[in-house]
C-alpha cells in the first residue's frame, strides 16, 4: 500500500511516521500514537476525516471550530478556488477590495459598537493585536486573563495563558500578564481595583479549560466592572463565534457589546487561514494615528478574505441558525440519555448550542473515551487543561443522521471507556501532557 | 492505497447552495413534525387556514398584479377554497393517529413523507401554494415552496406568513420555507436533490416532465383540454349559465376550464342563445377568424393571452363585442390537431362545434382529446345516464364533471371529487397520480402485521398513542446548561476553581453574587 500524492509519497503510513519523527515534531509525533490515537489525516470531506490507514472518523473536534461548516465545504472551496483566478494573496501595504468587503460584512455583523477591522494570519496574531490595541488605547500595560486560559502562542498571547506554554520558551511576564480564577467574580474586581489593567480577555466559554461555563450574570458583571474601570473586554470569540452558540456570536447571548472580538478558526472555513480584531471607534485610534502601526504579509491575505466573506455568509444564514438550535436539541438530548445510563461515570454536560464539554469522572477520563471514540469511528479531544472534560463539538451543517450515528458511537465509547476504567482502577495510564 | 485527486466543488449558481440549505433545514422541521400527535397537528393547520383566508382577498389583488392574469374576484373564491374550503374537507380525516384493522390483524401507522418540494404555477399562484402549504402541514411534512418566477413576490410572501401562523402555533422552525428568487437552474437543483422526498409540481409540460425525470418521487400532472359535451336532454338554460360562469371563471386560467364546447345541432341554436343571455359573445366566422389569428400567430397559442379577459382579446383582435361580455365563444367544424381552436386556450374563449347526435358528439370529444389533455377532466350536460356512461368510456379522462362548471367541477369544488388545484391526470397524461390530489397522497403507511395463525392474539393497539404534542418551541432556544432547568439532573459544575484555602469563602461570595445578580436580572 503505496501513498502518492504526485508530488511526493510515501511507501507505508510506518515510513510516513518515522518521517515526521525525523524532520518534523518528535514529541507530538509520538504523543499520539502513544495516547491510541495514531491518526495521519488523509482524506477528508464533509463532517469526515480518513487516517491514511482508511479508517474514516467522524469530526467532533473540528481543530477548534476551523471545520465548523465541514471539511472542504463546497462553497468556501468554490470560492476560493474561482477567487484564483483573479487574486493572490495581495499587498498588505496597501488597501484591498477583498478586504473592504471583508471587513464590512464582518462589521455589519458584529454585536454593537464594534466598527473596524484589523487583519491576522491567524488566532495567536489576532490576539496579539487586541491586546497591543487595548494598551495603546487605555496607555495601560496590564492584561488580565483566566487561570487555565488559552488565547494562542505569539509573543502576547502566550503571557495571558498557562505557564505550560510561557516558561518554557522563558516567555512569562506575570508582572504585566494576571490572572483570576473563571467565575470568581471578587477576584476579578480586586484584580481590576487598581485601575492599571489595560484589559480583560476572555474566551466567552474558555474551551481548552473543558468549556466551563460562566455563571448567571458573570460576564455581564466583568464587562461592569471593565467599564467601571477604564478597562477594556476583549472577547474571545475564536470557538464561541461563527454560529456555534446557535447565534453568529456567543457573546451576543449575553447582550454584551465588547470594546474587542477576536475571531478566527472557522473564519475561512478551514481553507485559507485569516483570524480579524474587530474594535470599537473608541479603541481603534492607532488606525488613525499610525495605520502602519502593526504589519502582517499574510495578514488579511485576499484569498482568506474571500474565504471568509463566504464561510461567514453561510454561518449568518437563517438557515444555518436553525439548524444549529435543531442540532444543538438532538445532541444535548441523546448525551443526557446516555448520561442518564452512566450517572457515576458520565457526570456532567457542559452545553451552549453545539460547543459542548462532556465531563467524567477520572482525572484523565476524557482521554479514556477519547480512545474508545476513536476506535468506533469518531474523533473528539479532550481537554489540555482540564483532562476530565472531552470537547465535543458537532459542525454546524450536520444533517440529522449524521447526529444520530454520532450518538450510536459516543454511548457505545462512552460505556467501554467506562468498563476499561472500572477494570484498570481509578489512576490512569495516561501522563498530563497534552495537545492544545 | 493512494490518494486521490480530488475533482473542485461545483461552482453553482448564485443561491442554489442556500436553496440546498433550505432542504436541509426542512428535514430537521419533518422529522420534529413527524412525531407530533393529531391535536397539535390540526391547531397549526386551523392557524395557518384561519391567517390565509384572512389575506384571500390581498393575495388575490396582489397576484393578479404581479402576473396580469385573472381576475381579482375569483382568486379571491380560490384562495377562500384552497384555504378554508380544504380545512373543511379534510378536517374530519385524520392523517396521523394509527388506525386499527383488527379482522385483517393490521394495524397502519402513518409515515409522512419529509420535504415535499412544492413548485406553484403563474396561473393560480397563491391558490395553489395554499392548497399544497395546507396538505403539507396535514400530513406533518415539511414543504419548500418554489414559486413561478411570474409570481415569485406575492408568493413568497404568502409563504412567509403562512410559515410564521404555522411557527407561532406551534409548528417546527423550516416547516414551510419558500425560494424567493426562482431560477431555473435552482429549480433543477432542487428537484434533482436528493433531500427532497416529493416533488408537487403543477406548471407546464415541461416542469412536470422535469420533475419526473428528477430521479425523486414525483407528483406531476399533464396539461387538460376540456370538452364540454350539450346533448338534447340537457337543461339548457341552467347548463349555459354554469358553461359560461365556468369558462369566465378567473379568465379561464385552471386547467378544468372547457375548452371545447360540442352540441347537439337540434338545440345548438337555443343553447347558443342561452350563452348569450349569460354574456358569451359568438363570434360571426370573419370574427373567429381574427380571434384565432390572434390567439394563434403562426400556429402557436400567445401566452402574452393567458387569463385576459374577453373584451381585451376582443378588442385585441378587432372585435366589438358588448360591454358586459364575459366568454367568447368561435365556431369551428373539425376537432382535429391543426385546428388551433381545438387546442388548450387558457383564456375565455371556447371552441364549439356542432354534432348531429350525442354518438357523433361522444366521438368528437376523444377527437379533442387526442388533441391534447389525456387523463385530465371533461364535462358533459345530460339527463340521459346511457349517455354519459357512453360518454365516460369514449373520451380519454379520469374525470366527467356532470351538469356542473368544469373549473370548479373538476376541481372538487361543488362536486363529489377531492377539492384539489392538482389533477391527476394518470398513466394517460404521464402522471403517477390518478385522482385529484389530495392529503393521502402525501402520507405512506406503516403496516404492523401479525401473523395470520388462529392461535396469534392480536393485542389492543387502539389505546397507544405514539405522537405527542411539543412540549417547547421546536427546536429549543439554544441556552446555556448551567442556565437551563430543562436540560437534565444531572448538572455541570459551575466552577472549576482550583481548590485552594479561600475557595470556600469565594464560593460564598459567589453564592452572594449570583443570587443578587438574579434578582436585578429578574427584575
Amino acid at each position: 500500500m503505496s501513498f502518492d500524492y504526485g508530488d511526493f509519497s510515501f511507501a507505508s503510513k510506518e515510513e510516513m511516521l518515522e518521517k515526521s519523527r525525523e524532520f518534523w515534531n518528535p514529541g507530538k509525533t509520538d504523543f499520539w500514537v502513544e495516547t491510541g490515537v495514531p491518526l495521519v489525516i488523509d482524506r477528508r470531506e464533509d463532517y469526515f476525516i480518513y487516517d491514511m490507514s482508511g479508517k474514516r472518523l467522524l469530526d467532533v473536534h473540528l481543530n477548534g471550530g476551523t471545520y465548523n461548516l465541514g471539511h472542504r465545504n463546497a462553497e468556501v472551496a468554490s470560492a476560493v478556488a474561482s477567487a484564483m483566478s483573479h487574486f493572490d494573496i495581495g499587498n498588505h501595504h496597501f488597501p484591498a477590495v477583498t478586504r473592504t468587503a471583508l471587513a464590512e460584512a464582518l462589521v455589519r455583523s458584529a454585536p454593537e459598537g464594534l466598527t473596524k477591522v484589523i487583519y491576522g494570519s491567524g488566532g495567536g496574531e489576532a490576539i496579539d493585536i487586541a491586546l497591543k490595541t487595548a494598551r495603546h488605547t487605555t496607555k495601560r500595560r496590564a492584561i488580565v486573563s483566566i487561570v487555565k486560559a488559552y488565547h494562542g502562542h505569539t509573543g502576547l498571547a502566550v503571557g495571558t495563558g498557562d505557564e505550560r506554554f510561557s516558561k518554557l520558551f522563558l516567555s512569562d511576564r506575570p508582572d504585566e500578564f494576571r490572572q483570576v480564577p473563571f467565575n470568581d467574580l471578587p477576584a476579578m474586581e480586586q484584580a481590576l481595583a487598581g485601575r492599571e489593567v489595560a484589559a480583560v480577555i476572555m474566551e466567552t466559554i474558555p474551551a481548552t479549560y473543558g468549556f466551563p461555563l460562566p455563571a448567571a450574570g458573570y460576564l455581564e458583571s466583568v464587562k461592569r466592572l471593565c467599564e467601571q474601570t477604564g478597562t477594556l473586554y476583549i472577547a474571545d470569540e475564536v470557538q464561541t463565534g461563527l454560529m456555534r452558540t446557535g447565534e453568529l456570536w456567543g457573546i451576543t447571548k449575553h447582550g454584551i457589546n465588547p470594546d474587542i472580538l477576536v475571531t478566527g478558526k472557522g473564519l475561512s472555513g478551514g481553507m485559507y487561514p485569516i483570524s480579524a480584531v474587530l474594535v470599537a471607534e473608541h479603541a481603534a485610534g492607532w488606525l488613525t494615528e499610525d495605520g502602519f502601526g502593526h504589519i502582517s504579509t499574510f495578514g488579511g491575505a485576499e484569498l482568506g478574505c474571500v474565504a471568509a466573506l463566504k464561510a461567514l455568509e453561510v454561518c449568518n444564514r437563517q438557515e444555518t441558525r436553525s439548524m444549529v438550535h435543531y442540532i444543538s436539541d438532538l445532541i444535548g438530548r441523546g448525551l443526557r440519555e446516555i448520561q442518564a445510563d452512566f450517572p457515576d461515570w458520565f457526570v456532567g454536560i457542559r452545553q451552549n448550542g453545539v460547543v459542548m464539554g462532556l465531563e467524567f469522572a477520572h482525572p484523565q477520563g476524557a482521554k479514556y473515551v477519547m480512545r474508545h471514540l476513536y476506535e468506533n469511528g469518531v474523533w473528539a479531544i479532550f481537554s489540555t487543561l482540564d483532562p476530565r472534560v472531552l470537547q465535543y463539538k458537532p459542525g454546524i451543517l450536520l444533517r440529522p443522521e449524521l447526529c444520530e450515528e454520532l450518538l450510536d458511537r459516543t454511548e457505545v465509547a462512552v460505556r467501554k471507556a467506562w468498563a476499561e476504567v472500572r477494570s484498570s482502577g481509578r489512576g490512569g495510564r495516561h501522563g498530563e501532557r497534552g495537545a492544545a | 492505497m493512494s490518494a486521490e485527486t480530488y475533482d473542485l466543488p461545483p461552482l453553482e449558481a448564485t443561491g442554489v447552495p442556500r436553496a440546498r440549505q433550505m432542504l436541509e433545514r426542512a428535514r430537521w422541521a419533518s422529522r420534529a413534525f413527524a412525531s407530533y400527535d393529531r391535536a397539535s397537528v390540526m391547531r397549526i393547520v386551523e392557524a395557518v387556514t384561519r391567517v390565509a383566508e384572512d389575506r384571500a382577498e390581498h393575495y388575490a389583488e396582489w397576484a393578479v398584479r404581479e402576473t396580469g392574469f385573472g381576475v381579482v374576484a375569483d382568486k379571491v373564491v380560490k384562495n377562500r377554497l384552497c384555504s378554508r374550503g380544504i380545512l373543511d374537507a379534510y378536517r374530519d380525516h385524520d392523517y396521523v393517529t394509527h388506525r386499527v384493522d383488527e379482522k385483517q390483524k393490521i394495524v397502519e401507522v402513518p409515515r409522512p413523507a419529509g420535504v415535499v418540494l412544492a413548485l406553484t404555477p403563474s396561473t393560480n399562484p397563491v391558490s395553489t401554494l395554499y392548497f399544497k402549504v395546507i396538505l403539507s402541514l396535514m400530513t406533518r411534512n415539511a414543504v419548500v415552496v418554489s414559486p413561478h418566477p411570474f409570481a415569485k413576490e406575492s408568493c413568497a410572501d404568502a409563504a412567509r406568513v403562512l410559515a410564521e401562523a404555522a411557527v407561532a402555533a406551534g409548528a417546527p422552525d423550516g416547516v414551510v420555507q419558500v425560494v424567493e428568487e426562482p431560477s431555473i437552474p435552482l429549480i433543477d437543483a432542487l428537484m434533482t436533490d436528493e433531500r427532497t422526498d416529493v416533488i408537487l409540481a403543477t406548471g407546464g409540460v415541461g416542469v412536470v416532465r422535469a420533475a419526473y425525470s428528477s430521479g425523486n418521487p414525483a407528483i406531476g400532472v399533464g396539461p387538460g383540454n376540456v370538452p364540454v359535451l350539450v346533448d338534447a336532454t340537457a337543461d339548457l338554460p341552467r347548463a349555459a349559465a354554469k358553461l359560461v360562469a365556468s369558462k369566465a371563471f378567473d379568465n379561464s386560467v385552471l386547467c378544468t376550464n372547457e375548452s371545447v364546447l360540442i352540441v347537439e345541432e337540434s338545440v345548438a341554436d337555443r343553447f347558443l342563445r342561452e350563452m348569450s343571455r349569460n354574456g358569451a359573445h359568438v363570434l360571426d366566422d370573419a370574427e373567429r377568424d381574427r380571434v384565432r389569428d390572434t390567439l394563434f400567430p403562426e400556429g402557436r397559442f400567445d401566452t402574452g393571452l393567458v387569463g385576459k379577459d374577453a373584451a381585451a382579446i376582443a378588442a385585441k383582435a378587432g372585435v366589438r363585442v358588448a360591454p358586459r361580455t364575459r366568454i367568447l365563444v368561435a365556431p369551428f367544424d373539425l376537432a382535429v390537431d391543426e385546428e388551433p381552436l381545438a387546442h388548450e386556450k387558457l383564456c375565455p374563449v371556447l371552441g364549439v362545434t356542432r354534432v348531429p347526435s350525442a354518438h357523433r358528439g361522444i366521438r368528437t370529444a376523444a377527437a379533442v382529446l387526442r388533441i391534447g389533455g389525456a387523463g385530465h377532466s371533461a364535462v358533459i350536460h345530460s339527463k340521459d345516464p346511457r349517455t354519459v356512461m357512453d360518454y365516460a368510456v369514449a373520451v380519454n379522462v379520469l374525470r366527467v364533471a356532470v351538469n356542473e362548471g368544469g373549473s370548479t367541477g373538476s376541481a372538487g369544488f361543488n362536486t363529489g371529487l377531492a377539492p384539489s388545484m392538482t389533477i391527476g391526470t394518470g398513466f394517460a397524461g404521464r402522471s403517477s397520480l390518478g385522482e385529484n390530489l389530495q392529503p393521502k397522497h402525501l402520507v405512506n403507511l406503516a403496516r404492523i402485521a401479525y401473523s395470520s395463525d388462529v392461535a396469534e392474539r392480536f393485542p389492543d393497539f387502539g389505546a397507544m398513542a405514539p405522537w405527542s404534542a411539543p412540549e417547547t418551541a421546536v427546536p429549543a432556544y439554544p441556552v446555556a446548561s448551567n442556565l437551563d432547568p430543562g436540560s437534565g439532573s444531572a448538572r455541570p459544575s459551575l466552577t472549576t476553581v482550583p481548590e485552594d484555602g479561600t475557595s470556600e469563602l469565594r464560593e460564598e461570595l459567589r453564592r452572594l453574587i449570583i443570587e443578587e445578580l438574579n434578582t436585578l436580572i429578574r427584575g
